[in-house]
């Protein structure tokens, strides 16, 4: 709610009552949350796999759009954009879409065509937790760009 | 009610995001405010915000482009089964209540509702399924299931940007009452009240969520939580979990109660069915 | 919900050379094969794994999607308008289910 104008404030005129079963709430749910399960691959291997002996380069061919707060990680907004005519000879053949903590970081792939026009999709994701979200694509040249973006995923006010 | 200096502050400053930003004004289809004077000078709340102002803008746009709106997936379903024959009768909504855009244009905003059979008032769901069971001879769906919810979201769609517009008077009133208590009394292990987040520190953040007034006049809502559509009751459920207090049950006499007085703290606030959540 | 229903967003008519922004969304739980029932056992995943969008028979857009795609999901891309004719718009479910969609599109 930054457009709102509105800050958190601190609960100057909360009870004492009511701080204590704030904090009672916080304890318990600090507590809570089981430890991040390793995951099988990483974001890395994934992006290796893909680029396959390739390099991707931070080029600033490709924009990664995010919020950079999510309300809710079971749901959080992603556009990307790589910058090409796409024509016959000149165009995106893949973007790959990875988040480095999830438990399994593939996101999804996304083919395109000369005939997509531009090279643009957007979709919807899950979020285990505040991460990067990385997008590397695979250009007709054989090149391979990438872009990163850091989303913060917060977690509801008691506990949900 | 007396105002905290914390409230004045704060309202104006609500009050002064409204007027500079961009996106507060653009709504959704059919609704022409989400943001409203109280009705009565008796109303606990001054100003009425519908739970959309205390979203992120990304939660905000899925809710106001009604192709992006995943509630949409269960309006059109609601849109087949208000055509579907079903019991031992044969017959459809549609066969008595025809085009529901214009036979359910006002009901959506006037749940929950006195029945006279019963001697209680019924919501949205029970309606449904009283129509089910004593005019289509068909079962009654399962609260929170699929089709419940898609013809419980389909009939308050046709009312949407219509003002919420519950009775609480005449027989009304002592479920009225029942539910103002409810409002008010602290529940669970964390000891709150639904006023003691929702009255007194909407607006404000607990922990990194921002706190609404708990309003109603978007249900059934599309939660990002539940990735699906939800019911009001369902929502009550999760509340009084999350205080770690033993809660009601969806269609119980004490959510009933709450849900007409929650309504009514929303009196005038346009429908919004499907909102989105958080 | 019951039953996969996909909805689609598109022109009718666009003019020839003109790039269109398609939206899609299907109704899917999108089990994501991490979850645990009440017992604690593993909830086998079940998703939509693969969306195609062709035109006249020729793809024009495909998505491998893996879980991390929320539930209902959503997808928007783009197509160059070259001729008139029809998309289709195809989603496979784990289970083995495939929803279709065909749309109609006139060239002005």
């Amino acid at each position: 709610m930054k457009a709102l104008g509105l800050k958190g404030k601190t609960m100057e005129d909360m009870t004492r009552r009511d701080a204590l079963a704030f904090a009672a709430g916080l304890v318990a749910i600090t507590v809570l949350p089981l430890p991040v399960l390793a995951a099988e691959e990483t974001a890395m291997d994934e992006i290796n796999k893909f680029v396959g002996g390739g390099e991707a380069a931070e080029s600033g061919r490709v924009t990664l759009e995010t919020p950079e707060i999510a309300e809710n990680g079971n749901t959080v907004p992603l556009t990307v954009m790589v910058d090409s005519p796409m024509t016959a000879d000149d165009y995106v053949k893949r973007v790959l879409i990875v988040a480095d903590a999830n438990p399994r970081p593939g996101v999804a792939t996304f083919h395109f065509s000369p005939k997509s026009g531009v090279a643009e999709a957007s979709t919807r994701m899950r979020l285990a937790r505040t991460q990067n979200v990385i997008a590397v694509a695979e250009l007709s040249d054989g090149s391979f760009h990438m872009a990163k973006s850091m989303v913060k995923v917060t977690i509801g006010g008691c506990g949900g | 009610m007396t105002m905290t200096r914390t409230r004045i502050a704060l309202l104006s400053a609500v009050a002064a995001g409204l007027v500079v930003s961009g996106y507060a004004f653009a709504l959704p289809e059919g609704v022409d405010t989400i943001q409203v004077k109280a009705a009565s000078k008796d109303h606990p709340l001054d100003e009425l915000y519908s739970g959309w102002h205390f979203r992120t803008p990304e939660t905000q746009a899925l809710q106001e482009d009604d192709f992006e709106n995943p509630g949409f997936l269960w309006v059109e379903q609601g849109v087949d089964l208000w055509e579907t024959a079903d019991g031992s009768e044969g017959k459809s909504c549609a066969s008595c209540h025809g085009d529901a855009a214009e036979s359910m244009a006002e009901a959506g905003a006037a749940m929950p509702k006195w029945n006279e059979a019963l001697g209680k008032p019924v919501n949205m769901e029970q309606q449904i399924n009283l129509c089910r069971s004593e005019r289509m001879g068909a079962k009654p769906w399962k609260w929170e299931s699929s089709e419940l919810l898609s013809m419980t979201a389909f009939v308050r769609n046709q009312s949407r940007g219509k003002p919420v517009d519950v009775q609480v008077d005449g027989p009304m009133k002592p479920w009225f009452e029942k539910g103002e208590t409810l409002y008010n009394t602290r529940v669970g292990q964390l000891d709150l009240a639904c006023s003691s987040c929702h009255q007194n520190y909407y607006g404000q953040s607990i922990r990194a969520d921002r706190l609404s007034q708990g309003q109603s006049n978007g249900f059934p809502t599309y939660r990002l939580k539940w990735q699906k559509l939800g019911s009001l009751h369902r929502r009550f459920k999760g509340c009084m979990s999350q205080v770690r207090a033993e809660p009601y049950k969806v269609g119980s006499d004490e959510f009933l109660a709450l849900e007409l007085y929650v309504n009514w703290r929303g009196q005038g606030l346009p429908v919004e069915t499907p909102a989105v959540r958080q | 919900m019951a039953k996969s229903k996909p909805r689609v967003k598109a022109p009718k008519k666009a003019d020839k050379g003109e790039v269109i922004a398609i939206k899609t969304l299907i109704s899917h739980k999108m089990e994501s094969g991490q979850r645990k029932d009440k017992k604690g056992d593993l909830i086998p995943r079940q998703i939509i794994n693969r969306f195609t969008a062709k035109f006249n028979g020729e793809s024009v857009f495909e998505v491998d999607i893996e879980p991390a795609i929320s539930a209902n999901p959503y997808l928007q891309f783009n197509m160059r308008v070259e001729e008139a004719g029809e998309f289709e718009f195809i989603w496979e479910d784990d289970d083995g289910s495939v929803y279709t969609k065909k749309q109609k599109l006139d060239v002005t």
